[in-house]
């Protein structure tokens, strides 16, 4: 969700003091709208939490009423806690990577120097490159037979080889869904530190703090509305956009190493067609996206009295 | 701010280019291996770009990798099919429906305002299952508006719009109401060329985000013909025990990267006003 969403819920209330009245046209023109999502958002996802609380016999022929107890099973089932786990791990890391490098990527842009433009479009650009794309880049990169940096590894002495071991399939697709997302990190804490009034800047200059320590006390803190927005909008990112990555590059696998939530909801529903149990899955990731919404919100309010 | 400080600046370049370098170099890598035969790129790492960039691309385009079965030529036309289709898609609805409720009553605006909303949390991740059914129900499997159509509706756009259009002074639509002009009037004549800059920043994130589509063509396309380039993309890997085709492969990445790229670098404008007021 983008800043336009939640400005246009915080001033709700603000309407047109001129309007059109008519009868039928108004109702014309959000049918389009109003018609695509409740055939493709509301009715699947309602359909979702109604399955959630089925279980079908083996055949598909009949489902009978189970409440809750597919949530019961999935939280007792020890493969989805380990992929609970794995998610926890690749989305902390992706966002800690992806926001620190681009955070000094940003404060270096940020300096007025030459050649500035230039190093902001090559910084900007990767952010067309699909997830999937990026994915296919760096399995190349590292592919155990024919990649360049596995073949370097091997020659100082790391086995690489990320189809067997969990942990470098791990650091791999943390990498790829990273590589991508410094792009969109930068350029909002680029915005974000242009925003802030040279004069802060130039004041502290003039009592002669170093910029080192005009970053720490000046810029940092004013960015930190910046960086929390950050925060949620790459924990989104990596829940739900790297898909790609986990596909193209490992599967989930080896041994469920990289089976992140939404990985396993494709899995089990499509590939295994355990509906009860992947519906009741892609609930709790509705109640993850929602989270992640409410406490948007919040953090909206709390930037508009800072 | 004008401060001397000679050995910072050579720091910040050197951060910076370094950090390009980090960002270019997998694509480098793969620009270089897209111009050589299959033989070379198993057999040592070449570093730079060798003699069959144009017969890999053609290969590509033409005749496709392995046993995907289908170009990469007809894959790239899906592929644009399907974002111009979902990129115009939304902003068409988005513009009609944020018209509709910003410039008229009626009965149920803020429940089709809140309708609207909701679909901002529902990304098709959390209801891939029901979603493929009643696309599968609707006949939609393998077919363009099956590729389309369940994407293109959009809280952001509509918002965005919304937001905009509430900044436009309610003189103008006094104005064409005096004239004797009616609401579409109003919509088509003055409220449409205004947004453009709206639309133009729209255009660049909804068209980079149609062509990156991946998890929702994956589930629905199983007809070759229907595949959308990404898609080929990741069956062409898919060769088991087999070699993969990587001079293919890398080609058709290249090929992957190039029209979204192309729309950041040459409308980078849009495309930084888009991302920063409306993301996604």
């Amino acid at each position: 969700m983008g800043p336009a969403a939640l400005e246009a819920i915080k001033d709700l209330s603000m309407e047109k003091r001129v309007v059109f009245r008519h009868k039928f046209l108004p109702y014309l023109l959000v049918a389009p709208q109003i018609v695509i999502t409740l055939v493709f958002f509301i009715w699947p996802a309602s359909q979702a939490i109604y399955q959630s609380a089925l279980r079908e016999d083996p055949f598909g022929l009949s489902s009978t009423f189970v409440g809750l107890e597919n949530f019961a099973e999935i939280f007792t089932n020890d493969i989805y806690l380990h992929s609970v786990y794995v998610t926890a791990i690749f989305s902390f890391s992706v966002a800690l990577i992806a926001m620190s490098t681009s955070l000094l990527l940003a404060v270096m842009a940020d300096r007025a120097i030459r050649g500035a433009t230039a190093y902001k479009t090559m910084i900007i650009w990767p952010y067309a490159v699909a997830p999937v794309v990026a994915a296919v880049l760096w399995y190349f990169l590292f592919n155990p037979t024919v990649g360049m940096i596995a073949f370097t590894l091997k020659t100082v002495g790391v086995d690489w080889n990320h189809t067997l071991n969990g942990r470098q399939a791990m650091l791999l697709v943390i990498i790829a869904a990273a590589w991508r997302e410094i792009s969109y990190n930068f350029l909002f804490f680029l915005a974000g530190l242009q925003a802030i009034p040279k004069s802060f800047i130039e004041a502290a200059a003039i009592d002669g703090a170093s910029p080192v320590k005009r970053f720490w006390t000046i810029a940092f803190p004013l960015l930190s509305p910046t960086a929390f927005f950050l925060i949620v909008m790459n924990i989104v990112y990596a829940f739900f956009d790297t898909f790609g990555v986990i596909h193209a590059i490992t599967e989930g696998g080896p041994n469920g190493a990289t089976n992140i939530m939404v990985y396993k909801v494709y899995h089990d529903g499509f590939l295994s067609l355990d509906l009860g149990g992947s519906a009741a899955q892609s609930v709790i990731l509705m109640i993850v996206v929602i989270s992640l919404t409410v406490i948007q919100f919040r953090y909206i309010e709390r930037k508009v009295h800072y | 701010m004008v401060e001397h400080r000679p050995w910072l600046t050579f720091a910040t370049h050197a951060v910076l280019i370094i950090g390009c370098l980090i960002i270019a170099f997998p694509i480098y890598i793969t620009f270089v291996a897209s111009t050589h035969t299959l033989d070379e790129i198993t057999s040592s790492f070449p570093l730079f770009p060798g003699r069959h960039m144009i017969e890999n691309y053609h290969a590509a385009l033409t005749v496709g990798s392995g046993e995907v079965g289908a170009t990469v030529g007809r894959m790239m036309l899906n592929s644009a099919v399907m974002a111009f289709g979902i990129t115009f898609g939304k902003i068409f609805i988005s513009l009609l429906a944020a018209y509709a409720v910003v410039y008229f009553k009626f009965r149920f605006r803020m429940f089709f305002f809140w309708l609207i909303f909701i679909t901002l949390m529902l990304p098709v991740e959390v209801r891939i299952l029901p979603t493929y059914k009643v696309a599968a129900d609707l006949k939609m499997l393998d077919s363009y508006p099956g590729l389309i159509l369940p994407l293109i509706a959009s809280a952001t756009a509509t918002f965005l719009f919304r937001q905009f259009f509430m900044t436009v002074p309610d003189e103008l639509c006094e104005a064409v109401r005096i004239d004797g002009g009616g609401p579409m009037r109003f919509f088509f004549d003055i409220l449409i060329p205004m947004s453009r800059t709206s639309i133009a920043a729209l255009f660049v994130i909804l068209f980079i985000y149609g062509w990156n589509q991946y998890l929702w063509p994956l589930l629905i396309t199983t007809d070759e013909s229907y595949y959308t380039l990404l898609i080929g993309i990741k069956r062409m890997l898919d060769v088991g025990e087999g070699q993969a085709d990587w001079h293919i492969i890398m080609a058709s990445t290249m090929l992957a990267m190039i029209p979204p790229v192309l729309v950041v670098i040459f409308m980078q404008k849009q495309f930084v006003k888009g991302m920063t007021e409306t993301e996604k």
